[in-house]
């Protein structure tokens, strides 16, 4: 330790740390910057959060005004123009629920299996080969069509087979169901892939064939996981308006048959009252007619919808939480 | 009630990469076999061919006989399911199954296999399974309580009554109680010591001690470099192996001067 | 011995299960692929028309639509697509900075109480359905923008962008991209936010060693990580944009034109709303000519989400 003779730095240059040192102005400089910097970080945070509280708020503060037990129970039959249906209300929302339900309903009994065995396929089964790959990616790809796109399509495809002007509950199931594959394979095999590889292990090691270690064990174990990415894939695809537009079109009156007849949805009825900009009132009305019920429908409809997505969200994050299966390692 | 191994010229590969070379081993029934040696020699990869395990793994596959009281177990027309049915296994880490109770686990080799049991016959499997295994008496009052609510150590016992429940020849243990604090490592091998009354048992060790304790015989296996296979390089029973053993490369590792 | 043929024997079904499961695991697999072929075909059979039909119809179907100003189908798309291209590049311009703050907002500068509460807000965002945004932005952005736009006009309006004066009501292309850039904020947000946090806590660890301010920090060693992840983000907030039909339907006052006026109503339309909005009015050869249309909106996102995996694929290889 001692040795200083023999050190590597005899002879060398002597330092003067001093000349290196950052001088008083520049420390302040860089000091500025990072404050500055730390300003705009947190600015930009602010920024994203006027518009959520103006769109939330907005729509809860217009919504309730028209939102109440009679706009949820009666469909758009015998309205007209401004004025009140004999019900005393102005119509209402329950065939767009109703709607809403039955094709999302659809488009999950279509993707759910397919995504949920196609995510089986990608972990438990593929070996990383290039067919995997290739799902893989195009199942990124999947999830970046637009959704119009994915209306053209069940609208071409059920035109094509079953001819022209078909339009049924169905149809927009079909589109959604395009839509929401790729969010439930993505999310499915997530959860498929955090299930430590051990307890597949385990099964095999009694004897226990891939299949049933698959459905028992691994499925099992990333259930909470699934169901929760399978509702938030709902609560996308819920909202979507567009696709339904050109497959599940739009009538006043309840439907209830998915495959036959024109269907209303939650965000179509949004669109299609917003469209209308106002109500005729005859001359000489009296206060109960309305000239702007229309925006108000809108505003309560986009309420309920707003209401049913934030549900589903919440439901879908505490079944993750709550039912989240301790795989301890 | 245990049934013996004998592994003739077994070569096993990952790919095109030979991992293991020419095995030749006899296990006898009844008895504890150990197999020492240090990190990548292929210990574990022998010892998952013993219950084709190791073909889980992309890929791997290998060469030569594994016969099990006679019966090779790579014939072609055998279901590499069975096997496993006959040769049990115990792994590193305890793993139960995190979405089943403590009854659950013990009964999920039979239960996974669709057999359908009577909750009496299910009862008594549970019990005999759980004592076979030396925790019935910690656990009898909580069967229902989920199995990874356990300690590490109750854990790998758990475990053990698992791979009992199936009813095995053979016990393999991959190095079961590296995973485990002293105290939970020598109810393990204690519970070893009582096993080997009915069953085979093949373990996996990185600790000589252990070695020395539990087993009748001790395979050690070597590799010559890092990226050739590994060998098995010396077998014999544990008191030759660790007092007077007849291989230097053995001796040198038994007397920690390398490894 | 005879215990393993029993087992074989009893155990005969489950083997058929495994096989019968490999194979409809396999065949969900397969028809991802196949699916995403028929929407490429279907749209393709039924845009036929526009190729292989009568082209004179064609070209009377597209004028009806355009008012004259097309007689056939590139001079039809031509329009669309630059305002599809338009909107959805002011939106990301809009949009990035502030998605890459927030994200480093969450990732490095928030406490973490306040950073899961954000996440969940921009978590939020993402599942308004864009029909409410488009109900928003018509009635209450639209208004609401106006003022400023009108100041930006009078202030900046020698940069022709800018040139005024700016319409009221303000269904402008600036407004649609402020809405769109809401829309894609919580795309690009939630994947850089998850890119950031993947840096390697070392590297960060010895930048703050040598004495960097924090800012120095995410400069030496957070921005350099992320950025191939922030590209991809963008790219995929970009695939929203372009094919986002009802905020655009429901704000803009559409035009055909090659516009940069972007605070002047009636100049461009995009691809998405425009087929939205013809479609209920249109005939089949009509139709046919949406189609073609919605075939290259298909294949731009197609593109440009293509190209955003692979460069994740690459930054994570």
């Amino acid at each position: 330790m001692s040795a200083t003779e023999e050190s590597p730095m005899n002879g060398a240059p002597v330092i003067d740390f001093d000349k290196f040192k950052p001088t008083r102005s520049f420390i302040a400089a860089r000091k500025r910057k990072d404050a500055a910097m730390r300003m705009l970080i947190s600015l930009a945070f602010i920024v994203a959060l006027v518009p959520l509280i103006s769109v939330l708020w907005t729509t809860i503060a217009n919504g309730v005004k028209r939102l109440n037990l009679n706009f949820l129970s009666y469909n758009m039959t015998g309205v007209v123009g401004g004025n009140p249906t004999p019900s005393g209300g102005y119509g209402g929302v329950q065939h767009a629920i109703i709607g809403t339900l039955e094709i999302t309903l659809g488009a999950m009994v279509i993707s759910i299996p397919i995504g949920l065995m196609c995510a089986v396929y990608l972990v438990e089964y593929s070996n990383r080969g290039k067919l995997s790959r290739a799902i893989t990616l195009l199942v990124d790809v999947m999830s970046g069509i637009p959704s119009i796109v994915a209306g053209l399509f069940a609208f071409s495809m059920f035109t094509i087979l079953l001819g022209p002007g078909t339009i049924n509950g169905f149809e927009g199931s079909v589109a959604l169901s395009l839509l929401m594959l790729p969010t439930v394979v993505k999310s499915s095999e997530e959860m498929l892939k955090i299930v430590p590889n051990d307890l597949r292990e385990a099964s095999y090691a009694l004897g226990v064939t891939k299949q049933r270690t698959i459905t028992k064990i691994v499925l099992r174990t990333a259930l909470p996981g699934i169901v929760s990415g399978c509702i938030l894939a709902i609560a996308r695809v819920i909202g979507e308006t567009a696709p339904l537009l050109m497959t599940a079109g739009y009538i006043a009156s309840t439907n209830v048959n998915l495959f036959s007849g024109q269907m209303t949805t939650l965000p179509v009825y949004v669109y299609q009252e917003y469209s209308k900009l106002n109500a005729n009132c005859p001359v000489g009305a009296d206060a109960s007619c309305v000239t702007t019920i229309p925006m108000e429908r809108a505003w309560a409809a986009a309420l309920v919808l707003i209401v049913l997505v934030l549900i589903l969200n919440l439901i879908g994050r505490l079944v993750a939480k709550l039912f989240a299966v301790k795989t301890e390692r | 009630m245990g049934q013996r191994i004998d592994v003739n010229h077994l070569n096993i590969y990952y790919g095109n990469f030979l991992a293991v070379e020419d095995v030749n081993l006899n296990i006898e029934a009844n008895k504890v076999t150990a197999f020492i040696g240090p990190s990548g020699c292929g210990k574990s990869t022998v010892l998952r061919t013993l219950d084709r395990m190791h073909e889980i793994i992309p890929g791997a596959h290998c060469e030569g006989e594994v016969l099990l009281e006679g019966k090779n177990l790579y014939a072609k027309d055998v279901d590499p399911v069975a096997v496993r049915r006959d040769v049990g296994m115990v792994f590193q880490r305890p793993n139960p199954f995190p979405t089943m109770s403590i009854r659950e686990n013990v009964l999920a080799g039979v239960k996974l296999n669709n057999r359908k049991i009577a909750k009496s016959d299910a009862d008594d499997l549970v019990e005999w399974a759980l004592r076979g295994a030396n925790l019935w008496n910690e656990v009898k009052d909580r069967l229902d309580n989920p199995g990874v609510g356990l300690s590490g150590g109750q854990q790998q016992r758990l475990c053990i009554a698992r791979a009992v429940a199936v009813h095995p020849q053979v016990l393999l243990m991959d190095e079961p109680c590296s995973a485990l604090d002293p105290i939970s490592t020598l109810a393990v091998e204690d519970l070893i010591n009582e096993l080997k009354n009915d069953y085979t048992i093949v373990i996996v060790t990185h600790n000589m001690q252990q070695a020395a304790r539990i087993a009748d015989y001790t395979g050690f296996f070597n590799l010559k470099a890092v990226g050739q296979p590994g060998h098995l390089e010396y077998f014999t029973d544990t008191t030759t192996m660790f007092n007077n053993p007849q291989n230097e490369e053995a001796e040198r590792y038994v007397s920690g001067r390398f490894g | 011995m005879s215990s393993q043929d029993n087992t074989a024997e009893r155990h005969g079904s489950g083997k058929t299960a495994d096989k019968v499961f490999k194979g409809v695991a396999y065949g969900c697999g397969i028809l991802i692929l196949v699916v995403l072929a028929a929407v490429a075909l279907f749209l393709l059979f039924r845009a036929w028309p526009l190729i292989g039909g009568d082209q004179k119809a064609n070209s009377a179907t597209i004028s009806s639509f355009t008012g004259g100003k097309a007689t056939n189908f590139w001079q039809y798309v031509g329009p669309l697509l630059f305002g599809t291209v338009l909107v959805s590049a002011l939106a990301l311009l809009i949009s990035f900075f502030v998605s890459v703050g927030i994200a480093l907002f969450i990732s490095h500068y928030a406490p973490k109480k306040l950073a899961t509460v954000l996440s969940y807000v921009v978590d939020l965002l993402a599942a308004i359905p864009s029909v409410i945004y488009g109900l928003w932005g018509g009635l209450v952005l639209v208004p609401a923008i106006y003022p400023f736009w009108n100041w930006l006009s009078k202030t900046f309006g020698w940069i022709p962008i800018f040139a005024g004066p700016a319409a009221n009501p303000s269904r402008t292309v600036a407004t649609v991209s402020v809405v769109l850039a809401v829309m894609i904020l919580p795309i690009i947000t939630s994947m850089s936010r998850d890119i950031f946090l993947q840096t390697p806590r070392l590297q960060e660890e010895a930048a703050l060693a040598l004495g960097a301010t924090r800012w120095e920090m995410v400069k030496l060693a957070v921005l350099p990580f992320g950025k191939s992840g922030v590209v991809s983000a963008s790219m995929l907030g970009l695939g929203r944009a372009l094919g986002e039909t009802m905020a655009v339907l429901m704000i803009l006052s559409p035009g055909l034109n090659y516009s940069f006026k972007l605070l002047q109503a009636s100049q461009n339309q995009t691809i998405a709303a425009n087929i939205a909005a013809q479609y209920p009015e249109a005939n089949s050869l009509g139709v046919s000519a949406l189609i073609g249309t919605g075939l290259v909106l298909f294949l731009i996102t197609f593109v440009v989400n293509f190209t955003a995996r692979k460069i994740t694929e690459k930054a994570s290889a």
